[in-house]
């Protein structure tokens, strides 16, 4: 089992020095950053200057070896545009994206229980029709637009909730609520999937034949054993979660990494990008170890 | 080559489950997505105003219902003074042109991965793989940002960026039904009967896992149609002035308090198809598929 995980590990590393090489490509490719850096009026020299000082007159090769050299001690470089270290704003915005994550997890937990629960013991009532319409809703809403309706209506209107930033409580409701709907169908469903083949099971039957309630059938049976799936796959959609923020950080005006991401990105800062990718790369290789190990995920899927 | 008897041909498949009770098609998903499908193929026919054509003194016309609208602009119009109907229409095109076209891509590229790994096994598995959940991990949406800023926003890049990421989903998916069909006698009993990997590949394993195919298929246009609104909302997909529904959205987030109607119709567009797409999707897995709920 340990030379399995190794194993995987170490293969894990290699797909993330593809990535770093796919990545660091990428950012060179899009174009100059001087332009955007140095003011208009800036000299031939200034600029020659500006790119020594910025490692960025060495040839590519070199570039890439020192920045996956430094990368491994934790050090991303510095930010062309905020001129500060890369891995400082990463450690200042990483911990708000993982804390809306885990909100969203825990909305969208709050919503795929009751919703999965009454799905399975109502099957194939209006009910078990109900649930499954307002998760697979969650899923088809797009992020964004749901953002700007909240924000407008919630936030605007009413005035009930702040429209962005973050501060305090009241703030990760409209992001939390928009994001973790969006994952509401794909668990529910593992819910409701588990809770049906456990109810049909042949120790459910027997529990029901002994006289147990029908009420500590579902609680106490069927509910603990169809949260084996929903607990290995909630580790899985965390990720998920964690990357897709991009849109729902935006339009919430978070300072999470996915707005330092679309910052990076639409200011042609390298180093923020090439640091945000492999970040959240490691997150997600991180996950495909967890169900690896499991294999339950692995035949499930 | 001996002819193989037909029963070897194909495994027993279990009825599906609905087919037995009768079949209760979906009415709902197939009416939208026909509805969208045909309004979008029959666009320059239906005698809507241009899309494109700008007019101040139209600018933010209500839709008909209001006070101020009128049946010359039953949606209204935007910034502009652009029907918002015919935007709409127009834009449904974009949608489900991106949506069809990358999901038919990365579908054909990731199924022909997932079945060579699955077949061939071993070394080509294991190195095919890898490389599949190297591309798994990447976020869609940062490398299509990424495309945008490097080549600039277009139709082509958009498709592009999430095709080159979609494929790993179904290679995965694909290797596994395989792995499954492999250990399953027709196939051993086709491999005695003298069939090459290509025969067993085409005649065996691809008739055998298109159902699973479809299923995957059906609920990835949503999602592509979602993902590519969503790059045209942030202004990395396709760019303006052509209408799309993700950028229509955009225009209309400032205005969203005197305007509503310019970010509303567009999302309640994408809505309606990518939820008729996502039941439409259901209802085949549940019918034909029921063991994949994972998908």
């Amino acid at each position: 089992m340990l030379r399995f995980v190794a194993a995987r590990l170490l293969q894990s590393l290699i797909a993330l020095a593809i990535v770093s090489v796919v990545v660091f490509v990428l950012a060179r490719a899009t174009g100059d950053p001087l332009y955007l850096i140095l003011p208009m009026s800036a000299s031939q020299e200034d600029f020659d200057n500006a790119r020594r000082y910025l490692g960025l007159d060495r040839p590519y090769v070199e570039q890439y070896l020192s920045f996956v050299g430094r990368a491994i001690t934790g050090d991303f470089g510095v930010s062309l545009r905020a001129r500060r270290p890369v891995s400082e704003l990463i450690r200042e915005r990483l911990p708000n994206s993982l804390k809306l994550a885990a909100f969203a997890m825990g909305v969208s937990l709050a919503m795929a229980f009751p919703l999965g629960i009454m799905a399975a013991v109502k099957k194939g009532t209006g009910l078990d029709r109900a649930a499954q319409v307002i998760s697979v809703l969650g899923q088809s809403l797009p992020t964004f637009w749901v953002a700007i309706l909240l924000v407008e209506f919630v936030a605007g209107r009413l005035q009930w909730l702040p429209a962005g930033g973050i501060a305090g409580f009241s703030s990760y409701v409209l992001p939390g609520f928009t994001l973790g709907w969006f994952v509401v169908a794909g668990l529910m469903r593992l819910l409701r999937s588990g809770m049906l083949e456990v109810l049909d099971s042949e120790y459910v039957k027997l529990a029901r034949v002994k006289g147990v309630a029908e009420r500590r059938v579902i609680w106490l049976h069927a509910l603990r054993n169809a949260l084996i799936p929903v607990v290995t796959f909630a580790g899985i959609y965390f990720a998920i979660l964690v990357t897709t923020a991009i849109v729902v950080e935006t339009v919430f005006a978070w300072p999470g990494i996915g707005r330092l991401a679309y910052e990076g990105i639409s200011s042609r800062d390298f180093p923020v990008i090439q640091a945000v990718v492999l970040t959240t790369v490691v997150n997600l290789c991180v996950d495909c170890l967890y169900a690896w190990i499991d294999p339950r995920i692995r035949y499930a899927r | 080559m001996p002819a193989e008897p037909a029963a070897f041909a194909l495994p027993e498949t279990a009825v599906p489950a609905a087919a037995s009770r009768g079949w209760r098609l979906p009415i709902f998903p197939l009416g939208v997505i026909g509805l969208f499908l045909l309004v979008a193929l029959v666009a320059p026919l239906l005698g809507l105003p241009d899309p494109h054509a700008q007019s101040l003194r139209n600018r933010f016309k209500p839709p008909v219902w209001e006070d101020a609208g009128s049946w010359k602009h039953p949606l209204g119009t935007d910034r502009l003074g652009r029907d918002m109907l015919s935007r709409i229409v127009w834009g449904s095109r974009i949608s489900l042109s991106a949506g069809v076209i990358t999901v038919l891509l990365a579908s054909a590229f990731g199924a022909a991965v997932g079945l060579t790994a699955g077949y061939y096994g071993g070394r080509v598995d294991a190195v095919l793989m890898r490389v599949t959940d190297a591309t798994m991990s990447f976020p869609v949406i940062l490398l299509a940002l990424i495309l945008a800023v490097t080549v600039g926003p277009s139709f082509t890049n958009v498709v592009v960026a999430i095709a080159v990421i979609l494929w790993a989903r179904y290679a995965r998916v694909m290797r596994g039904q395989v792995l499954t069909l492999m250990q399953l006698d027709f196939i051993a009993q086709a491999r005695l009967a003298g069939a090459g990997a290509w025969r067993i590949i085409t005649r065996h394993l691809v008739p055998n896992t298109l159902g699973t195919l479809l299923v995957l298929v059906t609920l990835q246009i949503g999602y592509v149609i979602i993902v590519e609104a969503s790059l045209s909302f942030l202004g990395a997909g396709i760019p303006p002035p052509t209408p799309a529904w993700g950028s229509m959205i955009a225009e209309g987030r400032d205005v969203v308090t005197s305007a509503w109607w310019v970010s509303l119709f567009p999302g309640l567009a994408i809505l309606l198809v990518v939820l008729a797409f996502n039941l439409l999707g259901d209802w085949l897995r549940d019918t034909f598929d029921p063991k994949l709920r994972q998908l």
